[in-house]
């Protein structure tokens, strides 16, 4: 009957594994480690969903991890589902439980799906678990950016697990040609509307910058939001804050670029050729996601700088990606089983081997002090950068019924984009229907 | 026709050649696909290295097979694409006997009923069809995929079609020879309706292997994934920006067999659209 | 010679025969076409959405909502434009090449393959080979204009250009499968009428217009429809390629219809869209059904 635990992969007989977590369990003690105070739990098979969006190995360094935590923690086996998309997961847990179904154990959905699934009741909160971790201080250790889209209504529903940051790449050539500092990025948005102009050439062959508005058009929005100070994100679920004047003047900003300041080409730029342009040496700078920087680095056959990306004040970028959950319906000794999955997913070495396999920022800044870490950071420095700004991040747009409220933001930004409206009333159409949807969640 | 004068002969081949420039363009984007496919990953694709790039490789087509589990896919549209035909071939051969041999009450009610699925196409019906599934409990098996298809108007129709065009006095004969009414069918009007049945299979198997949003709507998993979903979602990696060389190789696995399959048979698949269109 | 035990025919066993046959049909049309139609009308007259998890009556609520949201307006006509452009478009074009191949000579077979394959690709696969030809600077089309010195468009940016980006994939893919139809249909033309006409001194032109095409309305009327109801039904070239935008301007009914339920939860309205959807499908195939049966009796 449950769709979701049909085993990928996972055959090796069941008395081989246990004598191996037998030993493993026996060494690791000898050797003074504690695996966790409580008992462990008895024979629990939990099931754990996760979705990819990057190519490559991912589910062999999954499965890697899965067998030391089994390992570890003899009498817990996991079938790990590679369920496709983000969307993808969310319908499938949807679905399940929709359906009368089991739903999985745990579960790695967005950050910013937390509402959806609080109105569905599809999760639980982790707090007890949490307090008996060690409360604030266990929640110190993760990056408290990364934590902004976990709480709602007074308790913490997930942990962080693939996070990312926009982030902006320069192509240091170019800017050493141009006479500018190839050290560093722009620090603010003059700056880079400057740096951009002496980056443009007349003919069309470069442009200074190259910022992508299709797809879901909000997340890199939101950089020069936040960078100019606020977040179009509203006090509460049901609230949003699209028409403030400094997000009307950060839309305008955005459109300057390819309007008054022609740095940068017209039209919406799609997602998935920026890196491909930023190689060819089409655009000096791009904005695109912090997880991009290995294969960029392996394309590109020019010194490759990093920096942050920007708003008038400064620095400025929203999270993204997602987080690990504890899903709601699951037994009752699955409970405990699934904390210990979340903890050793979230855990310090895991998230750096996870960053090093992905491109993922590590959700916690104690991953990037590991040896393993450190010398990745030492062959490839530019990946030390995105870390480093994440205290100038903010919250990713979140609300209740976020796929239409990310849409509204999303058409007024490509509405201001395409010369269809300007700022001010595409954003004060996007409030009316963001307000008109939210009106019906009662907060 | 009049005799080929030199003019006449050079318009000729002009229009020749006009339609031969033409029927390049329209293969063109199928040989660069192809062309991109080899082309090295690490290399950035720009105007001025657009093919093969500097040493054509196998790599992306093995780095596609790591990602997704093509063969997987192969499998499960094959089991779908045929469960769906057998069960068809089963059920339009029955109701075609019925309403081409049969007078019975209510017969043109039935009729307009199963006609009605030719006004209303499925895709427009995935809402409800999703809730039917999900309340089935079949939500991601291969069997959604196949059941909304198993019964089939327009094979119904065409088998009717085709068994009235089996004189009825074979049918009285072998009826006085004893035989019941599926030796009738079998031994009778089955074997004259093969050129009918193999058009349809032909219809039934392409449009079911290239369908989309249904088996989008109602899989989310691997394991029960056709291959046109399975190249939508390796498409869709999207985090990092879009790497040409690895999806026209996924997309090459995708429709090259089914282009050499066309190319082996092309004259039987032309004949069989054909056959289902006109009548 | 007979066999000793005769059995009557058409009675006892024939009554209930017909229905036993008509079953397993009657049932899968029943559990996926006659009663989802029903369900679906039901639905529509709901509001259920994520503020709703359990459904209100509304009435035509969601339809009025969708009248009023100029994004769904949009998703109309845009439906309607690309219909009006590709299935004429198809269809000509169509014509033309089955005339023009419609004689033997040297690889006549593989021009007709040339065309003809786009057909049988899965939509998703060309979707992608065109989202590649469609990139700015790289994309073959980009790189083709540059050989003329036309700079690079952003075909699937630009608001202006994606639908007809859309339409040009749409065209290009089912054109060879329409051209086998009229080639076959010709074919099918006996030779004697034209051979008198060209006796007569008819044109090339008066041929056409006066012998092959009423000849051929047949055919002509069954491509159409099929025609018609493909372009209704896109979605996989949308997913792929522009998710419905820029702003909006290539959303189109099926695709807004899926989108409305599995991005956006909303399962009142995605109903309402579908029966929109339906109903313009039955508006058209009614339509057409009663056009040809006009045209016939005037023969």
């Amino acid at each position: 009957m449950e769709k979701g635990t049909i085993p990928m992969g996972h055959h090796q007989p069941r008395a081989k594994r246990l004598s191996l977590g037998l030993v493993a369990a026996m060494a690791l003690s000898l050797a003074g480690c504690s695996i966790g105070g409580s008992p462990s739990p008895s024979n629990v098979t939990l099931s754990f969903y996760y979705p990819v969006a990057v190519p490559g190995p991912i589910t062999q360094v999954i499965d890697g991890y899965i067998s030391q935590f089994e390992a570890a923690n003899p009498g817990i086996k996991v079938n790990a589902v590679l369920s496709g998309g983000y969307p993808d997961t969310l319908t499938k847990i949807e679905t399940t439980i929709k359906g009368g179904g089991t739903p999985p154990d745990v579960a790695v959905m967005l950050s910013t799906d937390l509402y959806s699934l609080v109105d569905s009741d599809a999760v639980q909160p982790l707090d007890s678990q949490i307090a008996a971790a060690g409360g604030d201080s266990f929640l110190g250790d993760f990056y408290p950016a990364f934590l902004a889209n976990s709480k709602y209504q007074d308790h913490v529903w997930s942990l962080p697990f693939q996070r990312s940051t926009p982030v902006l790449y320069y192509n240091k050539d170019l800017f050493t040609a141009a006479g500018l500092d190839p050290s560093k990025g722009p620090a603010n948005y003059a700056e880079m509307v400057a740096d951009a102009q002496k980056l443009t050439k007349a003919d069309g062959s470069q442009w200074g910058l190259e910022i992508s508005s299709d797809g879901i058009p909000y997340w890199l929005f939101q950089s020069f939001v936040i960078g100019n100070g606020t977040n179009v994100v509203g006090s509460a679920p049901n609230k949003v804050d699209f028409d403030d004047p400094k997000v009307i003047s950060a839309l305008q900003d955005f459109a300057d670029l390819s309007g008054k300041d022609k740095v940068m080409p017209t039209g919406i730029l799609a997602w998935a050729n920026m890196p491909n342009d930023f190689v060819n040496g089409k655009a000096a700078m791009i904005w695109h996601s912090s997880g991009s920087l290995a294969s960029i680095l392996q394309q590109a056959k020019f010194p490759v700088g990093v920096s942050y990306t920007v708003g008038e004040n400064g620095f400025g970028a929203p999270t993204g990606g997602g987080n690990l959950y504890m899903l709601k319906g699951i037994p009752s000794d699955h409970v405990a089983a699934a904390w210990k999955f979340i903890q050793f997913m979230s855990s310090t070495d895991i998230q750096a081997d996870w960053s090093k396999n992905t491109g993922y920022i590590a959700a916690r800044p104690a991953s990037y002090q590991t040896s393993a870490m450190k010398d990745y950071l030492a062959q490839t420095p530019q990946a030390g950068v995105a870390p480093e700004g994440l205290q100038y991040a903010g919250a990713e747009l979140a609300a209740h019924d976020n796929a239409q409220i990310q849409k509204a933001l999303g058409d007024a930004v490509q509405a201001v984009l395409t010369g269809k409206s300007d700022a001010s009333s595409a954003l004060a159409a996007a409030q009316q229907q963001a307000e008109q949807i939210l009106s019906a969640f009662k907060d | 026709m009049s005799r080929r004068s030199p003019r006449a002969r050079l318009a000729e081949a002009v229009r020749l050649l006009g339609l031969a420039i033409v029927a390049l363009a329209w293969a063109l984007p199928l040989i660069w696909t192809l062309a991109v496919s080899f082309h090295p990953p690490d290399e950035p694709l720009s105007a001025s290295n657009l093919w093969f790039g500097s040493q054509p490789t196998l790599a992306n087509y093995g780095q596609a097979f790591d990602i997704a589990p093509f063969a997987q896919y192969y499998i499960n549209t094959i089991i779908i694409v045929g469960g769906i035909l057998v069960v068809q071939l089963i059920t339009i051969s029955l109701a075609g006997y019925a309403f081409a041999r049969f007078r019975f009450r209510g017969q043109n009610l039935l009729f307009f009923l199963i006609l009605l699925q030719l006004l209303v196409p499925s895709s427009a019906l995935i809402v409800p069809n999703y809730a039917t599934i999900r309340s089935l409990h079949l939500f991601d098996t291969l069997v959604a995929v196949m059941l909304p298809f198993f019964g089939s108007a327009f094979g119904a129709f065409l088998m009717r079609q085709t068994f009235k065009t089996v004189p009825q006095d074979l049918d009285d004969a072998a009826r006085v020879d004893g035989a019941s009414w599926w030796q009738t069918l079998w031994h009778v009007y089955l074997p004259p309706a093969r050129p009918a049945m193999i058009a349809f299979a032909l219809s039934s198997i392409s449009f079911h292997w290239n369908d989309f949003l249904w088996p989008l709507v109602v899989t989310n998993s691997q394991a029960s994934r056709p291959l046109t979903v399975g190249l939508a979602v390796f498409t869709q990696l999207g985090e990092i920006g879009a790497q040409w060389p690895l999806v026209t190789a996924g997309t090459i696995i995708v429709v090259g067999p089914l282009l050499v399959l066309f190319l082996l048979f092309q004259r039987q698949f032309v004949e069989s659209f054909l056959h289902t269109g006109l009548k | 010679m007979a066999p000793i035990q005769v059995r009557p025919r058409r009675s006892r066993a024939a009554a209930w025969l017909p229905y036993l046959l008509l079953l397993p049909t009657l049932f899968f049309v029943a559990l996926f076409t006659l009663w989802p139609t029903v369900l679906v009308v039901h639905d529509s007259l709901f509001r259920s959405d994520s503020s709703t998890p359990v459904p209100v009556f509304t009435g035509l609520g969601n339809y009025a909502a969708l009248a009023a949201d100029p994004a769904f307006r949009q998703v109309l006509i845009n439906t309607i434009i690309y219909v009006a452009v590709t299935v004429p478009a198809s269809v000509v074009l169509a014509l033309l090449l089955a005339l023009a191949l419609n004689r033997r000579f040297r690889g006549l077979g593989l021009l007709r393959l040339a065309f003809f394959y786009p057909a049988i690709l899965p939509m998703v696969s060309a979707a992608t080979v065109w989202l590649f030809m469609y990139t700015p600077d790289y994309g073959l089309l980009n790189v083709i204009l540059g050989i003329v010195h036309i700079p690079s468009q952003n075909f699937l940016g630009t608001p202006g250009l994606a639908l007809g980006a859309l339409m040009i994939l749409g065209i290009w893919k089912q054109t060879g499968y329409f051209m086998i139809f009229f080639l076959a249909g010709l074919q099918g033309l006996s030779r004697d009428v034209f051979e008198a006409a060209d006796l007569d001194g008819a044109t090339r032109f008066q041929t056409l217009r006066y012998l092959t095409l009423p000849l051929l309305r047949g055919t002509t009327l069954f491509v159409t429809t099929i025609a018609v109801v493909n372009a209704f039904e896109t979605v996989d070239q949308l997913y792929i390629m522009t998710g419905g935008g820029p702003n909006n301007s290539t959303g189109m009914l099926l695709f807004d219809l899926w989108q409305t339920l599995f991005s956006f939860f909303d399962l009142g309205k995605a109903s309402a869209i579908s029966v929109i959807l339906i109903a313009v499908l039955l508006l058209f195939t009614v339509g057409n059904f009663i056009y040809m049966e006009r045209r016939t009796t005037y023969e």
